[in-house]
């Protein structure tokens, strides 16, 4: 089968143009060369802290950003052109912040037509058929369609979002941390509707987020990335039950857990290393306890563990029952 | 629990309770959105008044001298310097001229001046900064022709312009249409640099939202980015320049007819009847008022309009 989504070496610079005499300067690297498959039906987990290029990969992914380099290849059709119009009957993106997504001066029902009419074309009559439908995915009710994004609380806002990418009939949806900015019991609904609606309509889910409670919940597979490149890959329960990145293991720590004291992990510098001058070797280093002097030297890859399992490291932690890998 | 029928059913039906829990407010039935802007209009009193002066001083000057049929060129030297009569209800000047009629006169001209040198300075103004805050490339040629206008000396280039186009659009248009346009496009050009400023601050800020992004993301085109998400929420500031912009353009315009740059002489506007009854301050003060309190409220009740409209086109205001 035709993985949903494959990424292949896809990479993001950002450049920082030239000084007024001086030579270019290199630009930012903001997502260093990823290849990464999702199957059909599975949701990915992409965590990391900020900064450390999530979203500038959701952009890619929905052609709102031009790719460096590398290719993306959509439902085994390569997409490499970064022109949103293709990309949005394919893929859609879920924006973090509900009501900042959704045009102020517009009503709902405004929102809604927008895809349907630039995508499919659709008369009237078949929009409003479509939006009906959709709205009853993501029980909301038609009463909503001629009000103002401003009256919605955050849940009802992020449903409208959920309803705006499904109306353009992408089969795979980037999720930019749909959640994080919602009430916790708002969270709940929000997630289950997600878990409903990718049962019912064969939907594929990237899946971004720095809490990882809500993404071990929700996710088959979890990739860590940490300053622009993937430190970690593999199944949801084995990720946080067995880390193998020391950085994975960091961030599991770090998240507060309730009935337990909030104990900062480490005492050292926590800031991510300055991606205008990366350092050389593993850019984990500087924070990692298992450093040695090849990590300052060599930068690792991306290597098979354990089944299905990947970590970019040279000293993996091993795993609490079994031979080190 | 008021109604009783619910609370004879709640016990028998608890699942139906539950559901109408998730109610939480009785939905009013759908209205016209051009109905809910007259009601949100209705109640700015400020904008309601403002809009019913601003009314009645349009009327008043246009239709106004169909009812006072006294020519405001008309010299009856018999009559000069007089104070208000029933013949003169507003005093005659120092050629014997009906002040009120020059009032009627004079107010065509500068509200037809105020409204077109502000639509154009806006016109300008709003494409000018829209489009230096959407395409990066334009930004900065843009914003340094912007700070060029900004520096240049008004009057001088007035003078020059004057000079030039005067006696051609003279020519092409007749004396009065031809300095109207000049006077019009002089100020126009000249006053679209805030409103410019202004809107390309707020578009840079409004590309960056998520919601720009999400049209973008269903191809929406930069052309429909700019007229359905950009435009509408970048009304607020552009309709505050307008307000100001009118204010502006009445202004400017006296100051050129005071400086013999502007209408000719016996072209009456308010400006020119203000600086006409400088001269004559001491012994009629009156004459200062007329024309100083036309302006003055027709500034500020433009003012007041715009501050309403701008609610008014606002929903997350019109929603309270």
């Amino acid at each position: 089968m035709t993985p949903a989504l494959r990424l292949e070496n896809l990479s993001k610079t950002f450049p920082l143009g030239r000084t007024l005499f001086g030579p270019e300067r290199p630009g930012v690297r903001a997502v260093h060369p990823v290849t990464l498959e999702v199957a059909r039906g599975e949701t990915l987990g992409i965590v990391g802290e900020s900064g450390c290029g999530k979203s500038t990969l959701a952009r890619m992914l929905v052609g709102l950003l031009a790719p460096t380099t590398g290719s993306i290849e959509i439902e085994g059709a390569a997409l490499d052109t970064a022109d949103p119009a293709a990309f949005g009957k394919r893929i859609q993106y879920v924006f973090q912040d509900p009501i900042s997504s959704l045009n102020p001066r517009k009503t709902i029902r405004q929102i809604m037509e927008a895809p349907l009419k630039l995508l499919h074309g659709m008369d009237r009559a078949q929009r409003a058929a479509r939006i009906a439908e959709i709205f009853d995915l993501v029980s909301l009710r038609h009463e909503f369609l001629d009000r103002y994004p401003h009256e919605f609380s955050g849940g009802q806002a992020q449903r409208i979002g959920i309803a705006r990418a499904l109306a353009a009939e992408a089969r795979i949806l980037i999720l930019d941390e749909p959640v994080s900015a919602l009430d916790v019991s708002v969270q709940a609904q929000v997630l289950n509707l997600l878990a409903d609606l990718k049962a019912e309509l064969d939907l594929t889910y990237l899946f971004i987020s720095h809490d990882l409670a809500v993404v071990e919940a929700v996710s088959d597979r979890i990739a860590v990335l940490y300053f622009g490149s993937v430190v970690e890959l593999g199944r949801a329960e084995d990720i946080f039950r067995a880390p193998r990145h020391p950085y994975t293991k960091l961030l599991a720590d770090s998240a507060p857990v309730v009935g337990r004291a909030l104990t900062p992990p480490e005492a050292k510098e926590t800031e991510l290393p300055d991606p205008l001058d990366p350092p050389k070797g593993c850019a984990f280093q500087a924070r990692c306890p298992r450093a040695t002097a090849q990590c300052g030297q060599e930068t690792p890859t991306l290597a098979e563990l354990a089944d299905g399992h990947a970590a970019a490291c040279f000293h993996p932690i091993a795993p609490p029952d079994g031979p080190a890998g | 629990m008021t109604d009783p029928s619910t609370h004879e059913t709640a016990p028998d039906a608890p699942i139906e309770a539950i559901a109408a829990l998730t109610d939480t407010k009785p939905l009013a039935p759908p209205r016209s959105k051009w109905a809910e802007v007259w009601d949100q209009f209705k109640s700015h009193r400020g904008a309601l008044v403002g809009g019913i002066i601003f009314i009645t001083i349009v009327l008043a000057v246009f239709i106004g001298p169909f009812l006072w049929t006294i020519d405001p060129t008309y010299i009856d030297i018999r009559a000069r310097n007089s104070g208000p009569s029933w013949a003169h209800p507003f005093g005659t000047d120092q050629l014997g001229r009906d002040t009120l009629a020059r009032m009627m006169a004079g107010g065509q001209t500068s509200i037809a001046v105020g409204l077109t040198a502000m639509a154009l300075a806006l016109l300008l103004g709003s494409f000018i900064g829209v489009v230096a805050g959407f395409f990066r490339r334009l930004d900065g040629p843009l914003m340094r022709l912007t700070d060029l206008f900004l520096a240049l000396p008004l009057l001088p280039l007035l003078l020059v312009m004057v000079l030039l186009f005067r006696e051609p659009l003279n020519k092409a248009f007749g004396p009065e249409t031809g300095i109207f346009i000049l006077i019009v496009v002089a100020i126009g050009i000249t006053s679209w640099m805030p409103t410019a400023r202004i809107v390309r601050g707020d578009v840079l800020a409004l590309k960056e939202r998520e919601f720009v992004l999400a049209a973008r993301s269903i191809g929406t085109t930069n052309f429909q980015l700019i007229a359905r998400h950009i435009l509408p929420n970048v009304m607020s500031p552009i309709m505050v320049s307008a307000t100001l912009g009118i204010a502006n353009a009445i202004i400017t315009e006296s100051a050129l007819s005071f400086l013999g740059l502007g209408f000719p002489p016996d072209f009456p506007t308010w400006g020119r009847l203000l600086f006409d009854a400088t001269d004559y301050l001491q012994q009629y003060p009156e004459r200062v008022m007329w024309p100083g309190a036309a302006i003055s409220l027709t500034v500020l009740s433009v003012n007041y309009l715009g501050d309403g409209l701008r609610d008014a086109l606002d929903p997350r205001i019109r929603g309270r």
